[in-house]
């Protein structure tokens, strides 16, 4: 199919799963239409083309092509589109390895860690919460000082100088990151306890593949609400 | 030359582990096998694996690889000519990679649970184990193998499905996967075993069974 054939990706603003789908589509220009899910009253649409997990991001491509799973996707998109702009995952195997290791990490133990802070509903849980996702991001200000050292001045991405496939993993939560630490009041990527994160955090969120999708901190409270009773009353916070 | 020596930190019982044994003989590539043992692990194992200290972790170049997906995908890249472990086509590939996961999140962990409850609590446990067999069952589609006509990355990462699900429901005294539920499943399950290198790879049956056996036991202790 080689890139042909329309692409639709089943999609949510809030979601930093689609947010990495919208990154990939945006360093591979692929053109796009986005369908906003509604996750309280599923769609046929969402439910037809993901029925193992009925949940987004879905890329729909052309007739007959639903891919789900956001690090299933975007290695699809990598793949298809592999003539147009910077590839994401790296060309090495071992580095492809590393990326892949850290994706992994990412799903399968410190999301579930930065959830666990949001539905906290005594300090005693959320000091727990906080130190399993510092644990976590220190780990990862260790990969990221590996990666970059080396680099002419330490700076640019995990995937050197162009965002790469682990960028997308972890840069994905950013707008949640931000969100908890203003509304929780404590501190997870900063100059004093993540320097090497802290900087590329910035050069993430400002990137022109990035930017557009990055969640406002005001519009994500809202959305909060919702799914994490205590952000509904904020003398629960103090 | 010592720098291309592959070396495999594994457990003998480890269906993780014997992922990565699958696809190195399948490759072709010589490899020094590390037994660890798991209530005692090795100072390399804890120097190469801080974060989950387990197994396996592959060793190449004297670089850790780890993660049992991660490991097979690495060792396709790297051995590029050898037998091919993930399809060429960029949708078939995204295809394996979904369902291994799928075999990880969701098979795994409602055998286990089935496995370690009982009575009304392990009936819904099996039902979700039935749900999830039924689903992997559809992407046969009449295929000799997940991969096709041969063996492939999927094949090797539902080996789960094929082997040690069998062992678990004899060692907890429940039936998961049976041919008349999953005549496909069983038939691939059968064909899977059947191959050379797979049945040479595959843990002895008695030895995985006394083990799940007081695996269970310890699980089902009261507290």
């Amino acid at each position: 199919m080689a890139g042909g054939g329309e692409v639709k990706l089943l999609g949510l603003w809030a979601s930093p799963y689609v947010m990495r789908v919208q990154i990939a589509l945006s360093i591979k220009s692929v053109s796009h239409q986005v369908l906003e899910q509604n996750l309280e009253e599923k769609s046929q649409l969402l439910i037809q083309s993901n029925p193992v997990y009925k949940r987004v991001p879905v890329l729909i491509h052309g007739d007959n092509i639903s891919i789900c799973e956001s690090p299933v996707i975007v290695q699809y998109i990598d793949e298809v589109w592999s003539s147009s702009g910077p590839a994401i995952l790296p060309s090495d195997p071992y580095d492809r390895a590393i990326a892949r290791f850290w994706a992994a990490y990412l799903n399968d133990k410190w999301a579930a860690s930065l959830r666990a802070i949001a539905a906290a509903d005594n300090e005693e849980a959320k000091e727990a919460a906080v130190e399993k996702a510092a644990e976590g991001l220190a780990l990862l200000e260790g990969e990221f000082t590996r990666s970059s050292c080396g680099r002419h001045n330490g700076k640019g991405f995990f995937g050197g100088d162009c965002i790469g496939y682990l960028d997308i993993m972890l840069g994905c939560f950013l707008g949640w990151v931000r969100l908890i630490e203003k509304l929780d009041l404590v501190v997870l990527v900063d100059e004093s306890t993540t320097p090497g994160l802290a900087g590329w955090a910035e050069r993430f969120c400002s990137d022109p593949a990035v930017r557009d999708f990055m969640p406002e901190t005001g519009k994500l409270a809202e959305y909060a609400k919702k799914f994490f009773p205590k952000y509904k009353n904020p003398k629960m916070l103090l | 030359m010592a720098d291309e020596e592959v070396k495999l930190h594994g457990m003998w019982g480890s269906l993780f582990s014997k992922r990565v044994e699958m696809a190195l003989k399948l490759k072709g590539v010589p490899y020094q096998y590390i037994e660890e043992d798991l209530t005692n692990k090795s100072p390399d194992l804890l120097k190469y694996n801080p974060i989950h200290k387990k197994v396996p972790v592959l060793i190449h170049r004297r670089n850790p690889i780890i993660e049992s997906h991660v490991i097979l995908e690495y060792i396709d890249e790297t051995w590029k000519t050898g037998y091919p472990l993930l399809p060429e086509d960029p949708y078939e590939r995204s295809m394996a990679r979904f369902w291994a996961r799928f075999v990880d999140e969701k098979c795994l962990p409602s055998a286990w649970k089935a496995a370690c409850s009982e009575g009304e609590e392990r009936e819904k446990f099996t039902e979700e184990v039935h749900g999830h067999l039924k689903m992997l069952e559809e992407q046969l589609r009449g295929k000799r193998f997940f991969g096709g006509d041969a063996v492939g990355f999927l094949d090797i990462c539902a080996s789960f499905v094929a082997y040690w699900i069998l062992v678990k429901q004899e060692a907890a005294g429940a039936e998961f996967l049976t041919e008349s539920k999953f005549p496909a499943l069983w038939r691939w399950g059968e064909e899977f075993k059947g191959c050379a290198v797979i049945k040479e790879t595959l843990p002895d049956r008695a030895r995985l069974l006394a083990s799940l056996k007081a695996y269970l036991e310890i699980m089902k202790a009261p507290k």
